[in-house]
């Protein structure tokens, strides 16, 4: 009966309908990830700086992210004085609109993507450059000094890096011969030590920094600052709007992490290849790594101090774009050789 | 795919600066402050690698590489070897006076380098995108050097007006050329004198398409109307600058013009004659007028070359080999009289003092009777007084307008000359007739008195024997 | 009309109006967003013409970088637009007669035979495993390499004026130097002395 149905549609609805079921599949589920990785966050650095955390509300605190998600909904969306309007509520828009854009073409195996483009490479590059002016409106729109400071850094910040990104990005596509986020992790395929993490080591260690400070997370939360500069560009924002930005840094640090296990720890694909049952490639195994590297960014914020401006700067402009140039030579030599092992 | 390597030999002279510049770029990182002598050395190293490295290999056939983007003749290696003099002499003339204003550092000697490669590139320009980027290369180590002062509020505002100017006319350069790009679906310029020939005259883009080029072009000349930046940048650059833009840029836009009118677009001759012939008149008028006006002596060369650059015009829009002939002649002998010309400034100029001013040459023939000769001789050269090369290049260029029988522009040109012939003439009677007011020694060091002197010689001896540069001239037109 | 016909107009509507609004907007602000705005519309157009790569890099390179660097600029000063608007009325008619030329001729080139469509036939889409990167790529590197490399050396050189003009050392700013500070022992900064107490009146 329902099949009849879906066949009296006209053609163009089905697709509708097929595409928005697709996006609910991959949003409801982030959404929840990221409530979760909240909490995730505060139990973790919890324990690692031996205290309990959240334990309140719920068994075990469990509850805790509904409850904080229902408070920021019905909180007053206080409107600076001066502050430009339309931009001030536009800003979180742009902010968490790329946030989940880019999702659309993270392939989760063989065939679960939601759009399998030629060149996602280069659309996630495109999306995440644009994040940035999510912060910089809301810092100029707040009309507050603290905010366009904080959306100055954060700017300044994110251009510096974007570039070492970009160039770490440059060199999985020479080495996956394609701009295909699933051409690439094929390319991985062999065993744990044929995955990109290997030939690619600096440009791994360099993309995973620059993700962290991507995302102005600790240790490069200048941006944020809470003792400098209050909360940075954010700082006007309460309720709704501030529960928007928030949800979109944290969909961010998922993706970087998503972003990470495909280019460089072979996706989807069995760290035991080869053995039988646990060698099967599965989506389990993208989720197992891409957890791993969550885990890592609250790790980070949890162990080092904060940098100061200045040493961020150094670090993006003069250490790890000279790195990542360097390596691309030798990637480059690498794939024109064909060196054996990765590249043969 | 099938792909050939390209012929890189026939661009070892490009190869050669480019290199040479980016390794000079990094090696005044590690040179002390007293030892920037080494940057200036290795500077002109480079330009005598790269003029043997021309004249080495001469060629007899023209060699086309690079997918058709770069040719290779005798006419480029002419007037590239011509290139690599002017920058050694400007580099020379310029050294004590960047060095008295603390302005003597390793970028002015890798911009200027990369300058030289700009005109190089746009030298041997074969297809449209190449002489784009040549003239942009060029542009862009202009505007910075003429910025290069950058605490003086005169040479910042140069540098401002000129840069909005260049790049306006850079956008009606592109358009012009993606228009003509759109009617023939070529930017190799035989190609596109191929497609052309057997074109519709009358097509709107065509028409268009040239009056956005000749603009453009007539912008990089300085040619009127489209002149107005070009006083302002040459007074207001540092004198080591303008020396710069004032000479080597003169014959690499000859070459520009060249490329695109008389090879590029060679069927539309009698299109783009027709505005040549305007600008020309034009120049020739304003410049001349003008310059008399001026008390700056910068100012005044500014006014100079607009009129020169009419004379250039009259030879190119004379379409005949004869006239292009002249037109090369008249751009490299003017690039060396004025070479001269500004030499002579920086000759005279000491640590917070210019001379720039006409005054400041009164009376010169008291302290120093040679210099205040040489500057004679290049002065009359500039007026084409006889027997200087001026006249011989003025001479040139006239009978080949004579030649396409249009006797009317000469006589305009003749005209407008005997005109500028008297501001000429009145430096030569500040220098010889009035009375000394500044008594202070001449301070400049050996080898530029040196280069001076041969400079200003040159000057006279092209003009008694013009025969072998004139048959150089002709022979790579050929 | 096809679905892409529909888009193509949205997309060329949105681009206009965004264009119109950059020039006539008084926040100079908001101009600077409606030119990303424009950017991201004419991203959407070269798209529809299957040039994803060149969509992909006008969204990256002027939306992600340069237009941010513009947004620094425009927020850091304080530009007084009374001012900038006193020569207006002088100088509108001449503005507006160029404008109303160029249409004019913009006009007469479009319309001319040498873009008719009849001349280029009938356009075909390319399959959907064409990629655009690749093939721009296969010519940019060897047909176009000469007019590459020298676009490069622009760039070089481009980098070598804008450092040249705008670092200064100035000489009185005070730098830290980290590797001093790192390196000071207790015995530079501490001095244990000896004080006598006081007796007490």
């Amino acid at each position: 009966m329902i099949e009849s149905l879906w066949g009296a549609l006209p053609e163009a609805l089905q697709t509708t309908i097929v595409i928005v079921a697709k996006i609910v599949a991959i949003v409801v589920p982030l959404m929840l990830t990221v409530a979760y990785y909240t909490l995730a966050e505060r139990k973790v650095i919890g324990f690692m700086q031996v205290r309990i955390g959240p334990n309140r509300v719920g068994p075990r605190g469990l509850l805790q992210p509904i409850a904080d998600a229902v408070k920021l909904m019905f909180k007053e969306i206080i409107l600076p004085t001066n502050a430009n309007r339309f931009l001030f509520v536009g800003a979180p828009l742009l902010s968490i609109a790329p946030a989940l854009a880019a999702w659309a073409v993270i392939p989760f195996n063989e065939t679960w993507v939601l759009a399998d483009i030629d060149a996602s490479l280069l659309y996630i590059l495109a999306l995440t450059s644009f994040g940035v002016y999510g912060v910089i409106i809301a810092g100029w729109a707040s009309n507050s000094k603290y905010a366009l400071l904080g959306a100055m850094r954060s700017a300044a910040q994110m251009v510096a890096y974007e570039i070492a990104m970009g160039f770490a990005l440059v060199g999985v596509l020479l080495a996956g011969g394609s701009l295909n986020l699933g051409d690439i992790v094929q390319a991985q395929s062999g065993s744990i030590l044929h995955w990109f993490w290997l030939p690619l080591f600096p440009l791994m260690m360099v993309y995973l920094i620059s993700g962290v400070a991507e995302t102005n997370r600790a240790p490069f939360d200048v941006a944020e600052g809470e003792s400098e500069i209050v909360a940075g560009f954010h700082v006007e924002y309460s309720g709704m709007t501030f529960a928007v930005f928030f949800l979109a840094e944290y969909a961010n640090m998922i993706l970087i992490a998503a972003l990470t296990s495909l280019l460089f720890f072979g996706g989807w694909l069995s760290p035991f290849q080869g053995v039988p049952l646990l060698g099967e490639p599965s989506l389990f195994w993208f989720l197992l790594k891409t957890a791993f590297f969550m885990f890592c960014f609250l790790w980070f914020r949890a162990t080092f101090p904060r940098y100061r401006y200045d040493q961020i700067m150094r670090l993006g402009w003069k250490v790890f774009i000279p790195i990542t140039i360097v390596w691309l030579l030798v990637v480059g030599l690498a794939v024109v050789v064909e060196l054996p092992w990765w590249f043969d | 795919m099938s792909f050939q390597i390209p012929a890189f030999a026939p661009a070892l002279p490009e190869i050669i600066v480019m290199t040479m510049a980016c390794a000079i770029l990094v090696i005044d990182l590690y040179i002390a402050e007293e030892r920037r002598g080494l940057t200036y050395l290795l500077t002109q190293l480079t330009l005598v690698i790269a003029a043997l490295a021309t004249l080495g290999g001469m060629p007899v056939e023209p060699q086309v590489t690079f997918s058709g983007s770069f040719i290779r003749d005798t006419m480029g290696d002419l007037l590239k070897a011509f290139i690599y003099l002017m920058a050694a002499g400007v580099f020379l003339y310029s050294r004590d006076y960047l060095r008295a204003r603390k302005l003597f550092t390793g970028e002015f000697h890798v911009t200027g380098l990369f300058g030289v490669l700009g005109m190089m590139v746009m030298v041997s320009a074969h297809s449209l995108l190449t002489v784009y980027l040549g003239l942009e290369l060029l542009s862009l180590a202009l505007y910075a050097m003429v910025a290069y002062d950058r605490d003086s509020l005169q040479a910042t505002e140069a540098a401002m007006k000129y840069f909005v100017l260049g790049a306006l006319a850079s956008g009606l350069l592109l358009y012009g050329m993606s228009m003509l790009y759109g009617v023939t679906g070529t930017l190799d310029l035989a190609l596109l004198a191929e497609r052309l020939a057997d074109s519709d005259r009358g097509d709107p883009v065509l028409v268009f398409g040239i009056a956005f080029i000749v603009a453009g072009l007539a912008f990089k000349l300085g040619a009127v109307p489209f002149h107005m930046y070009l006083p302002d940048v040459y007074h207001g650059a540092p004198t080591a600058v303008t020396v710069y833009i004032g000479t080597a840029p003169k014959i690499a836009a000859f070459a520009l013009t060249m490329r695109v009118l008389a090879e590029g677009l060679a069927p539309l001759h009698a299109d783009w004659q027709q505005m040549l012939v305007v600008l020309a008149v034009l120049s020739l008028a304003l410049g001349n007028v003008v310059a008399i006006a001026q008390t700056n002596l910068k100012r005044m060369f500014a006014y100079s070359t607009i009129s020169h650059v009419g004379f250039i015009l009259l030879g190119i829009l004379s379409g005949t080999a004869d006239g292009y002939a002249g037109a090369m002649f008249y751009a490299i002998t003017y690039a060396l009289m004025a070479l001269g010309g500004f030499g002579m400034i920086l000759l005279l100029t000491r640590e917070g003092f210019e001379a720039d001013n006409l005054d400041d040459f009164r009376g010169l023939n008291e302290r120093s009777p040679w210099f205040a000769f040489m500057m004679l001789l290049l002065i009359f050269s500039m007026a084409g007084v006889p027997p200087t090369v001026g006249f011989y290049a003025k001479l040139a260029v006239l009978q080949a307008v004579v030649q396409v029988d249009m006797v009317w522009l000469a006589i305009v040109a003749v005209l407008f000359s005997v005109v500028g012939a008297f501001y000429y003439l009145r430096i030569i009677k500040l220098m010889y007739f009035d009375e000394v007011e500044d008594r202070n020694p001449l301070t400049a060091a050996p080898d530029l008195r040196l280069a001076l002197s041969v400079n200003g010689l040159a000057v006279l001896l092209l003009g008694l024997f013009p025969g072998g540069l004139m048959a150089l001239c002709i022979g790579a037109l050929t | 009309m096809g679905f892409d016909k529909l888009v193509f107009y949205v997309f060329a509507a949105v681009l206009v109006f965004a264009a119109l609004r950059v020039i006539t907007c008084r926040n100079p602000v908001h101009a600077v967003f409606y030119l990303v705005l424009a950017f991201l519309n004419s991203a959407g157009l070269w798209l529809l013409l299957e040039a994803e790569f060149l969509a992909m890099t006008l969204v990256l390179v002027y939306v992600g970088a340069v237009m941010v660097l513009f947004l620094f600029v425009v927020m850091m000063l304080d530009i007084n637009v009374a001012e900038m608007r006193a020569g207006m009325r002088r100088f509108a008619p001449v503005g507006v007669g160029i404008g109303i030329l160029l249409v004019v001729e913009m006009a007469l080139i479009v319309r001319s035979s040498a873009f008719s469509p009849e001349k280029f036939g009938n356009l075909v889409r390319s399959p959907a495993d064409y990629s655009n990167t690749k093939a721009l790529g296969s010519v940019l590197y060897t047909e176009h390499v000469y007019a590459f490399e020298i676009a490069a050396v622009i760039l070089v050189l481009a980098i070598i004026a804008a450092i040249a003009l705008t670092l200064r050392k100035r000489p009185k700013t005070r730098y830290q130097d980290p590797a001093r500070q790192v390196s000071v022992r207790r015995e530079d900064r501490v001095r244990l002395v000896d004080v006598p107490s006081e007796k007490r009146g």
